[in-house]
């Protein structure tokens, strides 16, 4: 099938960006899009011209290195249709022939651009660094099965786990608000008992460094929830509030 | 910094500031819509009741102290309110620094893209609403301080009914306020989860539309000529 | 060409392995005891340079940090949580016995060795079965969700024909959660400081210095700057060479550079011939395809595997009567039938395909079919077993594997090959230690399922902060900075290839040429492999090489953001290693795990080993630019396994 392609184009994070067109005349439908990117990108390598710059990996929606603002939407996604995947899962048979397709970066303060389609992700690391961890020593851990935990508990733990930091949250949401990922790293950590002890500090700490990198806050639209590939729900934001009010009751101030 | 100091800086923080705030806003809306409804007991009967916010209390308090608490409850909550608008507002817009040239959205609804507008408009109304039937200057054509029941009889008759229209359209927007608003208070404050979502929802919907409808009913009824 | 065997220069006696002496129980323990210390006020005046932060990687990253090293961590992915050992599936084995089923540390070992057919270090994988149970403990003290029972414990299967239920596992993710442990520990390492992280920067060689590792030349993928990082000690943790085949389960930027940089810079490059492929992926669909998707191997549990018996056959699959489909592996193998081994499971498939039976609109796949299943249990119990795997499926074909039989084919989805290592992780050059997939230790010849992330996370967290120790504790390294010639000559080697790859601005792209190269590979060096097949494969890769250096078109400039110069730079490198890669796969005329020589067969299609001529393990040793490898022999012995021929009928 044919389509056209309106590519986000930026030489760098210092310079301005512009749309720019691109025609495709032979697009198989069982190709994936990033597949569809590859042979535009080996086009514009023939022609002689800079093919564009996208982030990907392992292209199995796992990695979640890949990030594209497919018309208007992160990964491409459709409430109804198509739901819970990565733009590198989703494949040109979903797209008519003839249609216009753009293609953006993530964009938010906290995600500065590198080139074209890639941005910097730095500030995810830097949250977890705050405090998204358990601070236990390699060897120092008791037997594995010493401490029971409730199937339900470790199946809410699971499901928040289930985050692959693709920052699609931050792309979707209206207020470039990092709440989804930052809480679901608490969401797993907070319901093991292994992550009680530094519960509180690990939320005033992560908030904190959340709102240094310049992301916004939280107005409970849900456009987060709506694209996350792995299916992250608001629930753990609002546990991470409910802690937050708890930690400051408790006295705790940031350390980070 | 100490925990509770450092609070109001996060942006969570400032969103529970104004979840507090809304639901104190809340409360006082369920209150004052409530007591509006005592017009259709007749023109005494409201009077007395109007009387009655002012001598409320006594003889611990004196006359009026106790709706000046209630001011002093409400008046800062409002502030801060606007201010948490304000600020957390200012901090989004800044926080995507470069625009999508196409942006679409998938889940939210009008209630939740138009918080900021319908804030604002009610913001607008406040002071509308206090001139018209408080202060009784400007907007109201027969202000009488002694008589609440002729200051809304008429308020709402004046003018071919443009304030009566002018409240009605500040009511819908109340309606979408509340819901969201109040919906976003269990969010906010971390007493959703996914078993409660759906009936918190419904719940964030009757409260929206009982008291819209509950405030909506005394304008109608005039326009109506039901009572009057 | 015919005698390009008795060319090679075979040495012998040249591989220490540094295997302490003792019963094979004690030999960890003791060696633990006799390594030496750093005096921990020390151990911040030792730099180690970590290259990947997969499980291995990490793992070690994170471990040594606490330990008190200064260690610096890099890798080319945005984000350390990203490494390519997020996309394992099925699960992690330990020793644990939870299940009181008959497991044991001795088992866990004995199946291993087993499984790896025989062309593995007995020592490596007792300590491997040994630590296994620490790095479950480990991953649970860390927050890592893993599956659990009603009353509160661990749930364990059975994984890939395991007698013993010895898998844990935490969704269809395990390895992304494990990895999560580990990146979140080297987090918290960053926070405080100790280890320093190096995002989408790769390292392009090795720095040795006075014979040993002392550092790495990297380019910074944002900027395109060439900087090198010294170090008392280098450590690769840089993953297997799937990608050599173009189409593999690999992530994209998976690649043998960091390794191969090492080989020429002398250590040794062991068994690269073998490599595990997956029975159950989804075929590709055409020539734009980039990667492949893999399924889990479980669905081989309920899905009935067959083809048309006629080869050309073009009806629809369910217009195909009962009677003229062939279930190939029920026939061949009654009592294991669809649950035959990997590498059995995926030659049987390759050989219907040659013969013409393959399916699909390309011929290039086998049907697993769940209609028997879904008759038998009922649509909501498979839905209920396999319904994200077949979601995604449906996702990727655009068909409904509910109602038409899934097609799959075997793709390469891991290295038991690698960089060869003592008992230490050590490679040939002091200093230079190798870890998770990218050595050779643990696996053999084959790979059991699940023990992947066995061994990185072994390796990472349990064997190299203290084998680390012992070396830094003993070595004696001048102190050098990055005016050494050694440096500047490394730099310079870098730059040059780059500036060679982008003025040759020929008229091929350099995933043409991946493709090519890749498609030599698989089809010569895949599943099962001749001596002709060999020898055209050794023939065909310099052809190639040789017009990629002619031929092939980079754009953009080497300082800045480009990938097309990164993926050029990695196709150079798998361009030179295919080569050993043939040429180990040749010299080794017998079959064993995932390596099968048509011509060393039982009568009923097993692999058959040479135990008498080829129970050692091959280290290729670097012989200089366009000259044969030499070939290093390392003597396998087996104290306390007994050598057995396989055999799944």
């Amino acid at each position: 099938m044919k389509l056209t392609l309106r590519v986000w184009r930026q030489k760098n994070s210092n310079t301005q960006g512009q749309l720019e067109d691109h025609q495709l005349d032979d697009v198989s439908p069982d190709s994936s899009f990033l597949e569809m990117i590859d042979d535009l990108n080996e086009k514009l390598t023939n022609e002689g011209k800079e093919p564009i710059a996208f982030d990907h990996d392992c292209r199995e929606g796992i990695c979640g290195m890949c990030s594209l603002v497919v018309n208007g939407v992160a990964h491409g996604q459709d409430r109804e249709l198509i739901k819970a995947v990565t733009i590198c899962q989703l494949h040109m048979r979903n797209f008519h022939g003839g249609e216009t397709i753009v293609l953006e970066p993530w964009r938010a303060k906290g995600f500065p651009i590198l080139k074209d389609l890639i941005v910097d992700r730095g500030a995810f690391d830097r949250i977890i660094q705050a405090g998204g961890f358990i601070s236990v020593g390699t060897g120092s851990a008791p037997d594995a099965n010493a401490s029971p935990i409730p199937k339900k508990n470790a199946d809410i733990a699971m499901d928040a786990a289930a985050c692959i930091g693709c920052g699609a949250c931050v792309a979707a949401c209206p207020n470039a608000s990092a709440m989804l990922f930052t809480s679901a790293k608490m969401g797993n950590l907070n319901h093991l008992p292994q992550g009680q002890t530094e519960r509180y500090q690990r939320v005033v700490n992560m908030v904190t460094q959340m709102d240094k990198e310049g992301f916004g806050a939280c107005t409970n639209m849900g456009e987060c929830e709506a694209v996350c590939p792995k299916e992250i729900n608001l629930d753990f934001i609002a546990q991470m509030n409910k802690d937050l009010i708890t930690a400051a009751l408790k006295g705790i101030g940031p350390t980070v | 910094m100490v925990g509770i100091l450092h609070f109001p800086n996060t942006t969570i923080g400032k969103k529970i500031i104004m979840a507090l705030s809304g639901a104190i806003w809340l409360g006082f809306l369920a209150g004052h819509m409530v007591g509006n409804l005592k017009i259709f007991m007749g023109a005494e009967h409201f009077n007395e009741y109007a009387h009655g916010l002012r001598t409320l209390g006594e003889p611990i308090l004196v006359y009026g102290q106790a709706l000046w608490i209630a001011r002093l409850v409400v008046v800062p909550a409002l502030v801060l309110h606007v201010w948490a608008a304000i600020t957390l507002s200012l901090l989004n817009m800044q926080a995507r620094d470069s625009k999508y040239v196409q942006h679409r959205k998938l889940n939210a609804n009008a209630a939740q893209l138009s918080m900021i507008f319908g804030g604002i408009a009610l913001f607008l109304f406040i002071i509308f609403h206090l001139m018209h039937f408080t202060l009784g200057v400007l907007v109201h054509p027969s202000f009488n301080p002694n008589d609440p029941y002729h200051n809304v009889i008429a308020g709402f008759q004046s003018y071919f009914y443009i304030p009566a229209v002018i409240y009605l359209i500040a009511l819908a927007a109340l309606s979408l306020h509340l819901y969201h608003g109040t919906w976003s208070m269990f969010q906010t404050l971390g007493l959703n989860n996914k078993t409660y979502t759906k009936s918190l929802r419904i719940l964030a919907w009757l409260v929206a539309i009982s008291i819209t409808a509950g405030f909506a009913l005394v304008p109608l009824s005039v326009m109506f000529g039901v009572v009057g | 060409m015919k005698n390009i065997i008795d060319q090679i220069k075979v040495v012998e006696g040249s591989l220490n392995s540094a295997v302490p002496e003792g019963r094979i129980q004690d030999v960890w323990d003791n060696h633990r005891f006799n390594m030496k210390l750093v005096n921990p006020a020390n151990k911040r005046k030792f730099n180690v340079i970590v290259v990947g932060s997969g499980l291995a990687g990490g793992a070690a990253a994170a471990t040594m940090g606490e330990l008190g090293y200064n260690v610096q961590c890099f890798f080319y992915q945005d984000s350390a949580r990203r490494a390519h050992s997020v996309a394992a599936q099925g699960g992690i084995n330990a020793a644990k016995n939870y299940q009181n089923d008959g497991d044991s540390i001795f088992r866990l070992f004995y199946d291993t060795v087993k499984g790896g057919d025989y062309r593995s270090r007995e020592a490596n994988v007792y300590r491997l079965a040994q630590v296994s149970n620490n790095i479950i403990d480990q991953c649970v003290a860390q927050g890592v969700p893993f599956a659990r029972e009603y009353g509160g414990a661990l749930d364990n299967r059975s994984f890939g024909g395991a007698q013993v239920s010895r898998t844990f596992y935490a969704r269809g993710q395990t390895g992304q959660q494990l990895l999560l442990g580990a990146y979140q520990a080297l987090s918290r390492q960053a926070a405080a400081g100790s280890v320093k992280l190096y995002p989408r920067t790769e390292m392009l060689d090795l720095i040795v210095i006075n014979g040993q590792a002392r550092g790495i030349v990297t380019r910074n993928m944002v900027t395109g700057e060439i900087k090198s990082y010294l170090a008392d000690a280098v450590v690769l943790a840089t993953g297997g060479y799937g990608n050599l085949y173009y189409l593999s389960t690999n992530a994209m930027g998976c690649n043998v550079t960091a390794s191969w940089r090492a080989y020429k810079r002398g250590a040794f490059f062991a068994n690269p011939c073998y490599v595990q492929i997956h029975p159950t992926c989804i075929p590709p669909a055409g020539e734009h395809q980039s990667k492949l998707t893999l399924m889990s191997e479980s669905l081989r549990n309920d899905g009935r595997i067959w083809v048309p018996r006629n080869p050309n056959d073009t009806r629809k699959a369910n217009d195909i009567p009962e009677a003229e489909r062939y279930y190939y592996l029920e026939e061949k193998y009654p009592s294991f039938g669809n649950l035959v081994p990997r590498d059995v499971a995926s030659r049987n498939a390759k050989t219907v395909v040659d013969e013409g039976h393959g399916v699909g609109e390309l011929k290039n796949g086998v049907y697993l079919d769940f209609a028997e299943s879904i008759g038998r249990l009922g649509a909501h119990i498979i839905k209920e077993r396999y319904g994200n795997l077949f979601d995604m499926y449906t996702s990727i074909t655009g068909e409904d594997p509910y109602k038409v039989p899934m097609r799959i084919y075997p793709a390469i989805h891991y290295t038991m090959g690698g960089t060869w290592v003592d008992y230490n992780l050590q490679t040939t050059i002091p200093g230079l230690f190798s870890i998770g997939e990218a050595n050779f230790s643990d696996h053999g010849a084959n790979r059991l399922g699940a023990s992947a992330l066995m061994q990185g996370l072994a390796d990472g967290y349990f064997v190299i902060p203290y084998t680390m120790g012992n070396y830094l504790a003993q070595a004696k390294s001048e102190k050098v900075d990055t005016n050494h010639p050694a440096v500047r000559e490394a730099e310079a080697g870098v730059n040059e290839r780059m500036k060679k790859l982008l003025s040759i601005n020929g008229k091929r792209s350099v995933s043409s040429f991946h493709r090519e190269l890749g498609r030599v590979i698989w089809d010569n060096v895949g599943m099962a492999r001749t001596d002709a097949g060999l020898r055209t494969a050794l023939k065909r890769i310099p052809e190639i090489r040789a017009e990629f250096w002619e031929n092939v078109r980079v754009p953009g400039s080497a300082d800045d953001l480009n990938q097309s110069l990164e993926m050029a730079g990695r196709v150079v490198d798998f361009l030179e290693f295919g080569e050993v890669m043939a040429l180990d796969a040749l010299h080794r005329a017998e079959s064993c795990g995932g390596h099968f020589r048509e011509e060393s067969q039982t009568e009923e299609g097993e692999a058959l080993r040479d135990d008498e001529n080829f129970a050692y393990t091959a280290a290729w040793e670097y012989a200089g630019e366009g000259k044969m490898p030499i070939l290093n022999k390392e003597p396998l012995t087996f104290e306390y396994v007994k050598l057995t021929q396989r055999s799944y009928k």
